[in-house]
């Protein structure tokens, strides 16, 4: 076991690392919708993940929460135990489980269902009633049931939608339908959290929120947080790194400020001649 | 709910199941509901059992199936078999059946399952020519194209048949709902809602597909295996596209994952079938007409996805004479 650790960890070059990325491609019929990715997120840490359009950021989070299974490459992730796993052959759920929990770009929630439902299905992974006690109504499955139900409503609380818990998810407003998509995220208990887009088609305000949120719940829960966002001020604002892709490549990795300045990043958001003129 | 209300939930419940199989059984045993009325709402009862299975794996799993009249065949049939054959008494025949079936439904399930929507459709559709194809070949089992004779007290005795129909289809149902309302019905209902996010959310996805359409070949063999010794005799037809279309279309038209919807929808289109016989010819128009009718004006089907609750409708009486007393206060001042 010891040895399995070893070997899986190789590759990981921070000491502190909870998901080591290595060379990651996807090739769909003649496409290769992403070349060579390769990053390492040290736990706590705070990413952005940036590009134009059809970059290959949503395909990379599809394959690092199992989604797709990466053509080429490695995922290694390191759980909050330490103990390494090789994600390249785990399902989605078996990932939900050991700790990456994932937002969607265009919101994927349980639309005809209630949204406290929404987060107790992400709380399945941590029931403790066997499915005779839900069948013959026992007792532990009632003191279960309040135990779900009582955390689902700490997680709406947070992000003030305890007052809608009865509500279909589909009835929400956007903004709020994308608050639920994290804390449905969050009730999967992760440590690493991949959000994708969460400010799309918010407006300035509530973008401001959303950013507060997010710092909120990542000291608060400890997590560590991949980002995908096309609002530069949001990413500038709150990312630590960022890395850019281009037609499946990473054109850069660093801190903002260097990206900001990086002409190759400045050439495929702007074109040739914005380079020529600056 | 407090542990009070909850239990004053169960007996009134209780007192309504209860009372639900024992007094049409008494009133059939007296002859004041006549042999052939009685015969048609014990059909209906084993009917509603055959909507509840389509219901699970359309309905609340989401996943179109075509054949599940095969799995009543594959109850129907092991129940005689495991009776006349292997000497059970029935009662555990009817269990084994129900087990039969789901065990075919696990078979099935592995190479289908990963299959979706119309494609899905399809393969269960074919599984239930198969099964009716080899019911008819395998004569030395099944009695090939002529069926089996099955006489059993069931067939004699309306009563004590009502009493079994009723009192299975009323443990299906409850058994149902307090699966549906716990975490692992949740699940189930997040595969039919949206398979990656709930396979993201820590679901696992092709078990609990799995589950609901095991548990749907489970009701839909008890379904069959109560049939075969209610009617007495059974042929191959029973794995018909027909039939499985008809519990299909009861799921429909009582509203896709409603388990009360199912059953409602059940007794009222058995009742309609047999209400519409003095049209004659005419009845195969009128039925389909009906059909249409509700599809146009309630899409949703009957009760959409809601449920009949004896809660909810205390809570609407309640709040009936709330409004009443209210208005009789106004008009007094």
């Amino acid at each position: 076991m010891a040895k399995d650790k070893e070997d899986l960890r190789k590759g990981c070059r921070l000491p502190d690392s909870v998901i080591c990325v290595d060379g990651l491609s996807i090739v769909f019929g003649g496409l290769r919708a992403v070349s060579g990715f390769s990053c390492e997120l040290a736990r706590g840490e705070l990413v952005g993940l940036i590009g134009p359009n059809g970059a290959g950021k949503t395909t990379v989070f599809n394959m690092l929460s199992g989604v797709y299974t990466p053509t080429e490459g490695t995922i290694r992730y390191v759980d909050r135990r330490g103990r390494a796993h090789d994600a390249h052959a785990m399902k989605p759920h078996q990932l939900a489980s050991c700790g990456v929990a994932r937002t969607f770009q265009n919101i994927r929630l349980f639309g005809n269902l209630s949204v406290e439902d929404n987060v107790r299905i992400a709380l399945h992974a941590r029931r403790e009633a066997g499915v005779l006690d839900a069948l013959f109504r026992t007792g532990r499955f009632y003191r279960d049931e309040e135990r779900l139900l009582a955390r689902a409503h700490e997680l709406l609380a947070l992000f003030r939608i305890d007052g809608k818990a009865k509500e279909l998810a589909r009835n929400l407003p956007y903004g709020e339908q994308r608050k639920l998509e994290i804390a449905r995220a969050l009730a999967c208990d992760p440590q690493l959290l991949l959000l994708d887009e969460p400010a799309a088609g918010m407006n300035p305000q509530e973008t401001k929120e959303l950013m507060e949120l997010i710092a909120l719940v990542r000291s608060r829960f400890s997590l560590t947080i991949l980002l995908i966002e096309h609002d530069m001020k949001l990413v500038m604002g709150i990312c630590e790194r960022v890395i850019v892709l281009d037609y499946g490549r990473t054109i850069a990795a660093g801190p903002p400020a260097e990206i900001r300045e990086d002409p190759a990043v400045i050439k495929a958001y702007l074109g040739e001649e914005a380079m020529i003129d600056a | 709910m407090t542990a009070r209300a909850r239990r004053k939930n169960l007996a009134v419940l209780g007192a309504v199941s209860v009372a639900l199989v024992a007094v049409p059984a008494v009133l059939i045993r007296f002859g004041i509901i006549d042999a052939y009325t009685a015969q048609i709402l014990t059909v209906a009862g084993i009917n509603a059992i055959l909507a509840l299975s389509v219901n699970i794996i359309s309905g609340i799993t989401g996943q179109l199936s075509l054949g599940q009249a095969g799995f009543m065949a594959i109850g129907a049939y092991s129940c005689i078999f495991l009776t006349q054959s292997v000497g059970l008494p029935l009662p555990v025949s009817v269990v084994a059946g129900g087990l039969v079936s789901a065990f075919a439904g696990f078979l099935t399930g592995f190479p289908t399952l990963k299959l979706t929507g119309d494609y899905l459709a399809i393969v269960t559709l074919g599984f239930g020519e198969i099964i009716r194809v080899v019911l008819v070949n395998l004569k030395s089992v099944t009695g090939g194209p002529n069926g089996k004779q099955f006489t059993t007290a069931l067939t004699a005795y309306a009563d004590l048949a009502w009493v079994v129909v009723i009192g299975s289809l009323v443990a299906v149902v409850a058994l149902l709902q307090n699966f549906l309302r716990s975490t692992y019905g949740r699940a189930i209902l997040a595969v039919r809602e949206d398979e990656i996010a709930a396979a993201s959310s820590g679901v696992d996805v092709f078990r609990y597909k799995m589950a609901g359409f095991v548990v749907a070949a489970f009701t839909a063999g008890i379904g069959g295996a109560l049939y075969a010794p209610f009617i007495g005799f059974v042929k191959p037809d029973i794995s018909s596209f027909n039939r499985s279309v008809d519990y299909l279309i009861y799921v429909v038209l009582g509203g896709m994952g409603s388990v009360t919807g199912s059953v409602l929808a059940a007794f009222v289109l058995t009742y309609l079938q047999e209400f519409l016989r003095f049209l004659s010819e005419f009845r195969l128009l009128f039925y389909p007409v009906i059909l249409i009718l509700v599809m146009l004006f309630r899409p949703q089907g009957l009760l959409g996805t809601r449920e009949f609750s004896f809660t909810a409708l205390a809570a609407r009486l309640a709040r009936a004479r709330g409004n009443g007393r209210a208005r009789d206060a106004g008009e007094g001042r």
